[in-house]
């Protein structure tokens, strides 16, 4: 399963969970998996998130493949100028 | 990643564009002219916070040669609320929020006309309370910008104009100060600064009876202007077509829109093209500059250097509208450092000015300029080598990135070694000078693009992409489809297509184009490829797949390999109307795996003691830029971003008087640098190849701007044996600090 950690203010909305465990096997099914747990997140994941996968990020890819042991980091959306 | 070699990257060929703008053909927004054209001039706010009780605009619509006057009754309501916020900030609804704030426009057969018009317009305001300073804006009671928008799970200790909050980190930073040696805790305040394009805001619009629009505009995203004005016209996005002019800079100032939707409402309305062009005032006063920040810092050291734990607090101002940017600065702010106890927090306020926008890694350089002036106090205060600590606790691969990530391949250290066997970094310095040094860094990112690359009968190619070239992409772009296909890079021609000629881009920001469009240009190109060898082997009668491409030219491979010569692009393109029809690549996708770049900047200054003047008197800029495809541009960016910061160091400020109006909407006295003020910036190119890049590339044009506030200061404080703790540090400032 993958390791999904919440970065520090999003934990208001998980209990205060900043890592948890969820079976997916790409990020819109992590996503919706996290949104299912915490509803809380829904808010947060709708408007747009970045992911970072083993240190890659990636800017709302649903279907990036998440490997069995990935670290998956949940960050805001990458804005720039 | 191994280094490539490359026949064409990294190259310095003559720029396609350069003829063109220098020769004064190249088409800047405000240059489109069409026949029964007329011009717009917008009436705006002279007060911070006001209701608008009336506006009046019958003596305006009487005056000869008017022929539409719109106010915010005009535009409909729209339901994504941030489209709606988008709308108001470029005509005010109900109340004006900052001065400059746009209240009403005219279109008229001159611009004199119109401006005579605006005289005309009588709106009745009835001011209200205004707050322009951020930790004011915070304070509960302080005026509100906006009902119902502050940010979730925050309390009762700060006020409705704090939209958002975010926080980050890892370990115990409690526990990392008590293992510290020394601790630093400081507190700093920086200005807000405008990106300072050169060419002002300017757009051409003409909606049709039939529904049908077209709209010319100076932005870095065409599709993001069809999306945004499409919606609040409420039209179809295909039946209004956006073209990017040339852009005079842009920096991140041009990534929303302020006067598209005035132009399309007044065209809408006189059945005539509207032509919307800002002077300088209206660009500073109702544009979108960046931030400005008060913050707060601590960090501990030990004596050998490392450091045990770091904490920052950031409170960043952007305007009147809700916004979402803070979470950037506090993800920066400790990104260079390798930290076992690291926390950073973060919150967004609104304030009567204008909305803030993105400028060159938006969030990042303040909240840089505070963590890196408290590492040079330590280095400072426990007799330590700047480079040397920074060497110590610099990030690097597997490292634990502050906001959360491990980072793959970077090239910090590369660049803060090359930094220290630099000669800038050992030559003595005079009287008064002082030198300073900063990390910096910056994201990049990837998103959506798409490319269509043409082969011609004549074995040229023309290919269109879709994202505004800011900063030499079309050379950038031009050089990796000719490295791809192998051939002459004279046979490429770059060139932006409209919404209506290509499909969808992002907007050209994070210093994603060369990263991203040249992804989808490669890829393109191999399509192109595939159905070239697919055309010569049906020529030569073998297999698709016993056809390889080397050199710009197909070849038999394998058991076929030898058996006929090699066949050119254009000896396969000149043919192809007998082979199948054109031959064409696109590509449509949206890459990430960007790859985030730092920098490490050298500079000395120079103070003089009588009048406070700082002069900046060697600079040296090391980057990372994964695989410099064009040096020449890649200087230039590292370039551009390093003397924005050093204006945002030394002079550049919005100044706000106590009734919350601009003091300093012009560049007379909004001092920008310019080539005279400075010496030439030395750019030193570090490629460590970006796994996520075919050819290793990562973004160059943001992390530059990020480490120059720091150095700066820590030069200053050097040379003047005080810090300041507040940007600009302008003349008077560093008068009054030595006096």
């Amino acid at each position: 399963m993958a390791r999904v950690v919440i970065f520090g203010s999003l934990r208001a909305y998980t209990d205060g969970v900043g890592e948890v465990e969820i079976a997916a096997s790409t990020t819109r099914a992590l996503l919706k998996e996290l949104a299912r747990r915490y509803p809380g997140l829904r808010e947060v994941i709708e408007a747009g998130v970045s992911l970072a996968i083993d240190g890659e990020v990636f800017k709302e890819a649903w279907f990036t493949p998440i490997g069995e042991d990935s670290e998956v980091v949940v960050m805001p959306l990458m804005v720039g100028g | 990643m191994t280094k490539q070699t490359f026949k064409i990257l990294g190259s310095r060929p003559i720029r396609p564009d350069g003829v063109e703008k220098v020769t004064g053909k190249a088409l800047f927004g405000a240059d489109k002219s069409v026949s029964g054209m007329l011009h717009a001039r917008i009436l705006r706010s002279p007060h911070a916070h006001a209701e608008i009780v009336s506006i009046d605009t019958g003596k305006a619509e009487a005056l000869a040669g008017v022929k539409a006057v719109i106010t915010g009754d005009d535009f409909a309501p729209v339901e994504n609320q941030e489209t709606l916020y988008t709308m108001q900030n470029c005509m005010a609804q109900g109340r004006a929020l900052y001065d400059g704030h746009a209240v009403a426009a005219v279109a008229a057969t001159s611009r004199k006309i119109a401006g005579e018009a605006l005289s005309l317009i009588e709106v009745r305001y009835k001011t209200l309370p205004h707050v322009t300073d951020v930790d004011e804006a915070m304070k509960p009671g302080a005026p509100l910008l906006h009902e119902g928008v502050k940010g979730r799970h925050l309390g009762d200790d700060v006020s409705g104009n704090t939209v958002s909050y975010c926080r980050f980190g890892h370990g115990d930073v409690e526990a990392g100060f008590a293992g510290a040696d020394k601790i630093v805790e400081r507190s700093f305040k920086t200005a807000a600064a405008h990106q300072g394009y050169i060419e002002p805001h300017a757009c051409l619009a003409d909606l049709g009876a039939d529904g049908r629009g077209d709209l010319w505009c100076s932005t870095q995203g065409h599709y993001l202007v069809r999306e945004t004005c499409a919606e609040i016209m409420q039209m179809e996005a295909s039946q209004l077509r956006v073209t990017a002019s040339e852009i005079g800079g842009g920096f991140g100032g041009k990534t929303t829109i302020f006067i598209e939707p005035v132009a399309l409402m007044l065209s809408r309305k006189a059945g005539k093209p509207v032509k919307v062009v800002m002077n300088r005032d209206e660009v500073f006063r109702a544009s979108g500059p960046t931030m400005s920040s008060s913050m707060d810092i601590k960090i501990g050291m030990r004596k050998d250097g490392k450091i045990t734990a770091a904490q920052a607090r950031l409170r960043y101002q952007g305007g009147a509208f809700p916004y979402e940017m803070v979470s950037m600065g506090a993800m920066s702010a400790f990104a260079a450092y390798d930290l076992e106890h690291v926390q950073t927090e973060g919150w967004d306020v609104m304030t009567n000015r204008p909305k803030m926008i993105s400028y060159r890694a938006p969030g990042a350089p303040m909240a840089v300029y505070a963590v890196e002036s408290v590492v040079d106090e330590l280095c400072r205060t426990l007799e330590l080598d700047p480079l040397d600590t920074r060497l110590k606790n610099a990030a690097r691969e597997g490292v634990k990135s502050s906001y959360g990530p491990r980072f793959k391949a970077i090239g910090l250290v590369e660049c803060l070694e090359a930094a220290r066997a630099h000669p800038h970094y050992s030559a003595p310095l005079a009287a008064n000078t002082g030198r300073g040094v900063s990390c910096g860094f910056w994201f990049n990112f990837g998103g959506q693009v798409s490319v269509s690359m043409a082969i011609n009968t004549d074995g040229t190619v023309n290919l269109i992409e879709g994202n505004p070239d800011i900063g030499g992409s079309r050379a950038s772009i031009s050089m990796m489809a000719a490295e791809a296909l192998g051939i002459p890079l004279g046979r490429v021609r770059t060139t932006i297509g409209d919404t209506a000629s290509i499909g969808f881009s992002d907007t050209t920001d994070g210093s994603r184009v060369t990263f991203a469009v040249g992804i989808a240009t490669i890829n393109a190109a191999n399509a192109a490829i595939r159905e070239m060898c697919k055309r010569a082997a049906k020529i030569w009668e073998i297999d698709e797949d016993a056809v390889e491409w080397v050199d710009g030219a197909a070849q038999p491979a394998g058991h076929n390999a030898g058996d006929f010569p090699p066949m050119s692009l254009a000896e396969i393109a000149a043919t192809s109307g007998k082979t199948g029809g054109p031959i064409a690549g696109h590509h449509e996708g949206a890459p990430d795996k960007a790859g985030v770049s730092f920098g490490v900047h050298l500079v000395d200054v120079e103070v003089d003691p009588e009048t406070g003047f700082t002069a900046i008197k060697r600079y040296t800029a090391f980057q990372d830029a994964g695989k410099a495809i064009h040096p020449a541009y890649v200087e230039g960016q590292i370039q551009g971003g390093v003397v924005q910061g050093i204006g945002w160091a030394l002079n550049e400020e919005y100044v706000y008087g106590t009734d919350g109006r601009l003091q300093n909407p012009g560049f007379l006295d909004y001092r920008i640098p310019v080539a005279s003020d400075l010496p030439m910036i030395d750019a030193v190119i570090i490629e460590v190849p970006n796994p996520g890049h075919p050819f290793g590339v990562r973004g160059v044009g943001e992390t530059s701007i990020v480490p120059p506030l720091a150095a700066v200061s820590n030069g200053v404080a050097q040379a003047i044996g005080q810090r300041l703790f507040e940007l600009p540090m302008s003349p008077p400032k560093i008068l009054k600090a030595i006096s």
